[in-house]
């Protein structure tokens, strides 16, 4: 890049940045740092004495099966909100870009649950399906399956999916109808003439050249399903029934905030700091070059 | 369109009309709930269509004068949640764009220190320091103000490099143009980037807004005191699957609420948000 023309300003470039600086270093740096280093103490049960015990708090909490069961819980949460987000997501795009008339209102009703808060995307799902007063339960009683998500913890789990998938879909849909709009219209033409039908191509051109897209939001929807729905799970289940709903985020919170468990808290928000920097490493170490085509 | 198939074409349509039926379903299901009385709720199935109840629920949940909430009223959560996400979305805007033209604009010692401290506060969301993050508020004494609510959200990694990024491609000859014309940064900054960046400020402001009226956590540690939760954290507490008591009509009415206005920003200002959205997640 040529050398940027600048102001020749010393003191102000430094009351610009103040604002912004100063906040993250108060609410950001700061607060990181206490966690780095209360991950390496214990303190006694009463709160009189804490000793360094260096990473003895993280063996201790990887070796905790709770701790574990939490990862899984996760994991499971986060592959089965992205796949189905995304998979419907990807289905709506390939079939708004068939259209011809109406895609703006397509539009218009597929992006509302973007702007849901995932508590309440959760809570919306909880009113339909509450073995109380829900109507899906009652229709899926009826049908004589023993609905109870808040007794059941796969079907909890199942609940929690769809709603975070549900909440998730707008964003996904707006980022493959832009992908699908970048792919060059002469490739697809060309295909055809070639004598490829529509599935082939979708499979053989579209999907491939969707890959960027594709990568850039499992990683984005990832981030999403490991910390964002914080809500959802605080407000529908509590991480209940039994842990079968506990992610962990929500195992952070409730060692730290509500169990009082520092050490082990601040271990845990230590490893997770770690996914982050790894998501967010992954996502612009190989996704900034997202659009490298039309 | 490559082939003229209308049958493809019909099926492209029925697709999508199923998938608004599922994405707009649980929105649709809310609304209806909230046009019932409490006792057609409670008997499962819900009718299909709005009931009759529409305005005595949304009356009284306005102005029924009975705090749902320890003695709050909508109207205070609603103008809590405003503030919330009118401050953080201007607040965060405002600083970002200052620090992107610190950055951008000026050459000074640290300049790429102080562009990186920016940078890994994307690593550090609330989440991985709840604790710590939450004695801060405590020792600061911002635990149930505005301030605590709004202030640490502000800082923005994402709205920064969005300003940077589109900094860098107005063209040095602007600056120098701008310099000759004896224009001091004051005046550049004013006169000429401001009005450049509308678009890009319209757009991140819709994502903001957004960001901040569905924030859940961040709110819930920094208040005690009903009188400033937000609407959503408020929402949390009026449901109890297991009190008999719960007033469901008014918490469907109070749901609906919560989610129409940023519903509408994004409904209505859709050209910006989806421009925000594709661009500030570089």
């Amino acid at each position: 890049m040529s050398p940027r023309v600048t102001f020749p300003n010393k003191v102000l470039p430094y009351l610009l940045l103040a604002p912004q600086l100063a906040i993250t270093l108060v609410f950001f740096y700061w607060p990181a740092s206490q966690a780095l280093y209360q991950s390496m103490l214990r303190e006694d049960p009463f709160g009189l004495s804490t000793k360094f015990v260096w990473f003895q708090n993280f063996a201790k909490v990887l070796r905790d099966p709770n701790y574990l069961n939490s990862l899984n819980v996760t994991l499971i949460f986060a592959v089965a909100t992205a796949v189905i987000s995304m998979g419907v997501a990807l289905v709506l795009a390939v079939m708004a870009d068939r259209v011809v008339r109406g895609r703006g209102v397509y539009r218009t009703l597929l992006i509302w649950p973007y702007a849901v808060a995932p508590a309440i995307a959760g809570m919306l799902w909880l009113f339909m399906f509450n073995p109380t007063m829900g109507s899906f339960a009652y229709i899926l009683r009826a049908t004589g399956y023993n609905w109870d998500p808040l007794l059941n913890g796969n079907q909890a789990m199942v609940l929690l999916v769809s709603a975070a998938a549900w909440k998730q879909i707008s964003y996904n849909f707006l980022f493959f109808v832009a992908g699908l709009q970048a792919i060059p219209k002469s490739l697809i033409e060309a295909a055809a003439i070639d004598g490829a039908g529509p599935t082939k191509r979708f499979w053989t051109i579209v999907f491939p050249l969707l890959a960027p897209t594709t990568f850039f939001l499992l990683v984005i929807n990832t981030v999403y399903a490991f910390f964002d729905t914080f809500g959802i799970v605080h407000a529908v289940t509590g991480g209940g029934p039994g842990k079968a709903t506990e992610t962990l985020v929500y195992k952070v919170y409730s060692d730290g905030f509500v169990n009082l468990i520092l050490g082990d808290s601040a271990a845990q928000s230590v490893i997770l700091m770690v996914i982050v920097i790894a998501l967010t490493a992954v996502q612009f170490r190989y996704v900034e070059r997202r659009v490298h085509y039309g | 369109m490559i082939e003229n198939a209308p049958i493809r074409r019909l099926i492209a349509h029925l697709v999508l009309v199923l998938g608004i039926l599922v994405v707009a379903f649980p929105i649709y299901y809310t609304f209806v709930a909230s046009t019932h009385t409490l006792q057609t709720i409670l008997r499962p199935p819900l009718p299909l269509l709005p009931g009759k109840e529409f305005f005595t629920n949304y009356w009284q949940a306005l102005f029924g004068g009975i705090g749902r909430i320890g003695g709050v009223g909508v109207d205070r959560l609603l103008l809590n949640t405003t503030i919330v996400a009118l401050a953080v979305a201007v607040g965060k805007i405002c600083i970002s764009i200052l620090s992107a033209y610190a950055i951008v604009f000026f050459k000074f010692p640290f300049r790429m220190t102080a562009f990186w401290l920016i940078f890994i506060t994307l690593m550090l969301p609330v989440e991985v320091r709840i604790l710590p993050t939450y004695k801060v508020m405590v020792d600061l004494g911002l635990i149930d103000t505005y301030t605590g609510l709004t202030l640490p959200l502000m800082a923005s990694a994402t709205a920064t490099l969005l300003f940077r990024q589109f900094f860098l491609t107005i063209p040095g000859e602007l600056v120098e143009a701008a310099r000759v014309d004896g224009a001091g940064p004051w005046r550049f900054f004013k006169d000429i980037l401001l009005p450049l960046s509308r678009t890009n400020i319209a757009a991140l402001f819709v994502i903001l807004f957004i960001y901040g009226w569905t924030q859940y956590l961040w709110p819930l540690l920094v208040t005690n005191d009903n009188q400033m939760n937000t609407i959503v954290i408020a929402l949390r507490k009026m449901i109890s699957f297991a009190d008999a008591d719960t007033e469901w009509h008014l918490v469907m009415v109070t749901c609906v609420l919560a989610i129409l206005p940023p519903i509408l920003v994004v409904v209505l200002m859709q050209r910006w948000f989806v421009k925000g959205l594709v661009e500030s997640e570089k």
